[in-house]
């Protein structure tokens, strides 16, 4: 009965094929025709230019708090562009360009963060769920539906996103246990932007990598560079066809960098430096991307114009939305409307023909802390 | 017709329902092999299977978050949680997530899910095994809160439970497990959940209560009327929310006098809830106060002072005294 040492049966890659400079591995680099090259591209400069407008829209009053995700962009679409239509995709709250590249109308993202439900609405045949904001508490339902598509024998992946901050959450680790022990076609996508609101990621684990977790619970995990959409997109390819394949779950950490707030209702400037940003400035995805895709002569002319005028459009069709309509809360309560809530619905029918207004006004309280001193 | 106890009779609705329909699953800790610590489950993985009767990892927000995920993709989760008391590491999964898919998603997406617990008191059991907390989910919009009170009822709700398109929450009384055998239908039967039971007519104080309280409410009607020969209307509720106010409206408009009785703690109670249905929708035809006999507002006193805080019938008896003769 001796002491001996078990051999870890499991080692962590990081995989990175595009640095800052736009320069390619290209014995790594994926396998991706022009007309994907270009897709990816025009994806990721939409919602780099839908972020920045949306900041102004919520500096201006024009739409509530939402969290941007500028310096995230790679990190989305490298992973949701492995998806398939009849494949899952479960967001947590910082998911806009994968939400865009799902089908998510750019008005229904604007609806959302202005307080319309209607903004969470997925179209009826879209396999997305939709925004979660409870840190981490969405994993557990795409571990669920990975199990029921199993169960019933259907072809689907599922993918999750969550943060390095929902790491440090139970329900976390239960999904994870969960997707191990049932094997489920489960692909987990941990963008690792370094901060959860003002903590950092040396306070949030002591593990050297996230994507080392995975391998507690008995499947792989792979750090890829976050900011380099080929490496996201390569290890995405391999982790979505071992989950098609039936060989299971992984977990692909993006090390990124939220280079904007957290909210629009937090400044930044209180608990990280300037330099620090600037550094990760320099490791800017979108720069990166542009700066390959010049190499290889593969910039479209006036693609930042349509873009532009494609959200102008979406704005304009978001800003002529109708007021809400009040009575419609009591619609998707239960299927069937029990006798309380008849009741409830009928008192505020009443409310509204006595000339009652329910209309949201604008608020006169002063700003969310921070909001006025923010830089970015 | 079988005579059955309620683990038994439980067990037939699952059966019948797997049955019925293959989207049907049973979820939980040690409901395989095990068939439940209480065999509520007994034998079900052996007939239908592990994929479909999943004995899981022991994480109960895992189980109802997984579930949440297996009931927006079209399946009929039925969840066990080993004992109530263990639930709140789970409760937020109802609170933001089963309660509010339907309303987040403006009708697209809904969770067909049941979660069973063990509730409540009277099996000389420790803390977190004793505890009766309806309260909280009966609190939540978008969750259906039921609680039978014997065999028959206990099968037919659980039915209705599983067919709902809504999340449901299913308290069973540890209490009643065992106490008593009731003929049940071999046919599926299903009661509609949101309707009490008037198990007993009378006129002169109607008492309300609910799971294992029934017998206690039972037990006090028949002292009163064997003693002060007056007639007590009994209800028996079976769901909590959304509450039958109807019912209980009706009941005190005739008899004037109303004793509600539940196991949980007093303050911010279903009591409270009930007693002001009957202020809005009785209040002319009261004669008396509205009494609540319930626990007292203190945590888990364990099962050598029980006897002490959970009502037993004379307490009902003593308060329904005082209504009457106030």
């Amino acid at each position: 009965m001796p002491r001996t040492r078990l051999e870890p049966r499991f080692h962590v890659e990081y995989l990175s094929i595009l640095d800052s400079e736009g320069n390619v591995d290209t014995a790594l680099e994926p396998d991706l025709s022009v007309e994907e090259l270009k897709r990816l591209y025009s994806a990721m400069l939409l919602s780099r230019r839908l972020d920045e407008r949306m900041v102004r829209l919520q500096r201006q009053g024009r739409i509530g708090t939402f969290a941007p995700i500028k310096g995230q962009e790679a990190s989305q679409l490298g992973t949701v562009s492995c998806l398939r239509p009849a494949d899952w995709m479960v967001p947590s709250f910082r998911e806009t360009a994968a939400m865009l590249w799902r089908g998510w109308p750019i008005e229904k993202v604007l609806l959302f963060f202005s307080g319309y439900l209607e903004g969470g609405q997925p179209a009826i045949d879209q396999h997305d769920l939709p925004v979660t904001i409870p840190v981490a508490t969405q994993i557990p339902h795409a571990v669920g539906l990975a199990y029921a598509v199993q169960y019933r024998g259907d072809d689907a992946v599922v993918m999750t996103y969550f943060g390095d901050g929902a790491t440090s959450e139970g329900d976390f680790h239960e999904a994870l246990n969960f997707a191990g022990v049932w094997h489920v076609p489960v692909v987990f996508v941990c963008q690792n932007n370094q901060w959860a609101i003002s903590v950092p990621l040396k306070k949030q684990t002591h593990s050297r990598t996230i994507a080392e977790k995975a391998h507690a619970y008995g499947f792989p995990g792979i750090q890829v560079d976050g900011n380099d959409v080929l490496a996201v997109l390569a290890a995405t390819r391999e982790a979505v066809k071992r989950a098609r394949e039936g060989d299971g779950p992984t977990l692909i950490e993006c090390v990124t960098y939220r280079l904007g707030v957290h909210t629009t209702a937090d400044d930044p400037t209180k608990y990280r430096s300037a330099e620090e940003v600037a550094e990760w400035e320099r490791k800017d995805p979108l720069t990166r991307f542009t700066t390959y895709l010049q190499k290889r002569n593969l910039l479209e002319e006036g693609l930042d114009e349509r873009v532009d005028a494609e959200i102008a459009e979406a704005v304009r069709r978001f800003e002529a939305t109708p007021p809400a309509d009040a009575l419609t809360m009591f619609d998707h309560v239960y299927a069937e409307l029990p006798p309380d809530l008849k009741v409830q619905r009928e008192s505020l029918a009443a409310r509204l023909r006595e000339g009652g207004t329910t209309e949201e006004t604008r608020p006169a309280s002063p700003p969310m802390r921070g909001q006025r001193t923010t830089r970015r | 017709m079988a005579s059955l106890n309620m683990v038994k009779a439980l067990n037939l609705a699952l059966r019948q329902e797997m049955e019925r329909d293959p989207d049907v699953l049973v979820i939980g800790e040690d409901v395989g092999v095990d068939g439940g610590v209480f065999r509520v489950t007994e034998d079900l993985q052996r007939a239908f299977g592990s994929r479909r009767v999943i004995d899981s990892p022991l994480a109960e927000a895992a189980i109802v978050g997984t579930s949440v995920g297996m009931a927006l993709y079209g399946l009929r989760p039925v969840c066990e949680i080993q004992f109530s008391g263990f639930a709140f590491q789970c409760f937020h999964q109802f609170e933001n997530h089963a309660a509010r898919y339907r309303m987040r998603t403006q009708g697209r997406f809904h969770v067909p899910l049941v979660v069973r617990m063990p509730y409540g008191g009277g099996v000389r059991a420790l803390e977190h095994h004793s505890e009766s907390e309806e309260q909280f989910y009966a609190h939540i919009p978008g969750i259906k809160m039921v609680i039978p009170s014997g065999p028959r009822n206990a099968r037919a709700l659980l039915v209705s439970a599983i067919r709902d398109p809504d999340p449901v929450i299913f308290f069973e009384a540890k209490a009643l497990y065992h106490a008593s055998r009731e003929e049940v239908p071999d046919e599926p039967e299903a009661l509609p959940i949101g309707q009490a039971h008037l198990v007993r007519e009378g006129r002169d104080v109607t008492l309300i209560a609910y799971g294992a309280m029934m017998r206690v409410a039972q037990e006090a009607a028949e002292t009163l009327v064997r003693e002060d020969h007056v007639e007590p209307e009994v209800i028996d509720l079976l769901t909590i929310s959304p509450l039958d106010r109807e019912t209980i409206v009706a009941s005190v408009a005739k008899t004037g006098r109303a004793v509600i009785v539940h196991e949980a703690p007093k303050s911010f109670g279903a009591g409270a809830e009930i007693a002001t249905s009957i202020m809005e929708g009785a209040f002319l035809s009261l004669e008396a106060p509205i009494r609540r006999v319930t626990a007292y507002d203190v945590p888990f006193v364990g099962f050598a002072r029980e006897r002490a805080n959970v009502p037993d019938a004379a307490r009902v008896v003593a308060a329904a005294r005082e209504t009457l003769a106030y």
